[in-house]
């Protein structure tokens, strides 16, 4: 059994889908963060059978984890503070998300204008479908 | 922040009421609006060729007494050398006091709204809106039905790529007791998202195959042209276009006081002989495009009227 330490304060993700974490450490943009990060795949799991786990030691202020309810909204996240789980955070869809999906419509104004940002409203809370801000093109949830 | 028209919908049925009763009076007194815009610039930047929807809109302005400048085509404008359209309107904006925009690539109408200081009006942004196409079909259906709810409307043709139909059929949604009858051959029908649209709204529609077949029932007819960029090849093309020619003897199973409207251009889907018929509003549509357009610009302007 791999053991990994707490951490004093930050996130601890469980709850993914086995394989999904290593996506995510790049949608939460984590590689451009200075910060410790644990990234455990196919740990036991009594409910998954395998299941991914990421620890982020940080700020808490300072990560946006809007991205994981578009993914997965079964994750659950454990707010970590002073080594102690103080909070369980709900996933909510965001109304809107930036830089974090894009579109992939040839016609849309975004593929010849690479300098506009990434923007996705969120069309129908019932599906959780977003579409682009510009085009409208709806985004497949399955490409993340 | 300036008002702009994106999407059709942009403005609440209230508002279209408004800017219909303006677009009827300046029909019926287009002296009175003569000189509303004297000193006012209308920019039309046409990234891609449409003469139509340029000219409209520049006899729009010129009949309200404003100016116009602008270009026709990317070539001829500074995209040509890579600008953006955020920095080309920023320029236009020091330049113009209004601008209608049209551009091959979707959203693009949006961008320019972003960071315009003047109204923008979306002229047409690739398949994705054309909402003055569809002001002027709501105008000409209620100026010569006298409504725009209580009848039953037949679109025909490309109902698949067809943005104007689509757009129109958004924007009449809003309306009560419409029943929509799609007539199209199975490759263009319309798509998935406008009938379940439709069937959560609990608005009535069928499809057909064969114009014939749902003639009697219609009050409206709307035509449209099967395109031939649409298509993968050639073959297909040929294939479809002729499928659903209006002619006289079709016309015979029409009700007597059934209008025909088309966006225009026409190929060959509405036989000439079908223009002299009194039932064929095609051609009084694009005079409503222009006094809609107007009533359009004079709204966005926010121009004071006596």
């Amino acid at each position: 059994m791999l053991n990994v330490g707490k951490i004093e304060e930050g996130f601890v993700l469980d709850h993914i889908k086995a394989g999904q974490s290593l996506s995510i450490y790049h949608h939460l943009r984590l590689d451009k963060m200075d910060c410790t990060v644990a990234i455990i795949k196919n740990a036991k799991s009594e409910k998954m059978g395998k299941k991914d786990i990421l620890k982020v030691e940080c700020d808490i202020e300072l990560l946006n984890l809007d991205v994981l309810a578009v993914i997965d909204r079964n994750i659950t996240v454990n707010v970590i503070k002073d080594g102690e789980i103080v909070a369980k955070k709900d996933l909510t869809l965001p109304t809107t998300i930036t830089h974090v999906l894009k579109c992939k419509n040839p016609r849309c104004i975004t593929s010849i204008e690479q300098e506009l940002p990434q923007k996705f409203f969120l069309a129908d809370e019932e599906t959780g479908l977003y579409r682009c801000q510009y085009c409208e093109e709806k985004f497949d949830r399955r490409e993340l | 922040m300036p008002r702009h028209l994106l999407n059709p919908l942009d403005f609440s049925v209230e508002e279209l009421d408004q800017l219909f009763d303006l677009a009827n009076d300046i029909e019926a007194n287009p002296q009175k609006y003569a000189k509303v815009c004297e000193g006012k610039k209308l920019a039309t930047c046409f990234y891609e060729p449409s003469t139509r929807t340029r000219l409209s809109f520049e006899a729009a302005m010129l009949n309200l007494g404003g100016n116009v400048l602008g270009f026709s085509e990317a070539s001829s404008s500074s995209a040509s050398k890579g600008e953006s359209v955020s920095d080309t309107i920023r320029v236009i904006s020091c330049y113009a006091d209004i601008c209608a925009m049209r551009h091959p690539k979707e959203g693009a109408a949006f961008v320019a709204a972003s960071k315009s200081l003047i109204p923008v009006i979306n002229a047409g942004d690739g398949g994705h809106q054309h909402p003055t196409q569809t002001l002027t079909d709501l105008l000409t259906i209620r100026s010569l039905k006298g409504r725009l709810g209580n009848y039953t409307i037949g679109l025909c043709g490309d109902l698949k790529f067809g943005r104007t139909v689509h757009s129109l059929i958004n924007a009449l949604t809003r309306y009560d007791n419409i029943n929509f009858v799609f007539i199209s051959p199975e490759e263009l029908r319309v798509p998935d998202v406008i009938t379940d649209m439709l069937e959560k709204k609990g608005i009535p529609y069928k499809e057909v195959i064969r114009l014939e077949e749902v003639m009697a029932d219609l009050d409206i007819l709307y035509m449209t042209r099967v395109q031939r960029e649409r298509f993968f090849n050639e073959e297909d093309y040929v294939r479809l276009k002729d499928f659903y020619i209006l002619t006289a003897d079709k016309m015979e199973l029409a009700k007597k006081d059934m209008t025909i409207l088309h966006p225009l251009p026409r190929v060959n889907e509405i036989a000439v002989e079908i223009d002299d018929d009194p039932r064929a509003a095609y051609f009084k549509q694009a005079q409503y495009g222009v006094y809609v357009r107007m009533a359009l610009i004079v709204t966005l302007l926010g121009i004071k009227l006596d």
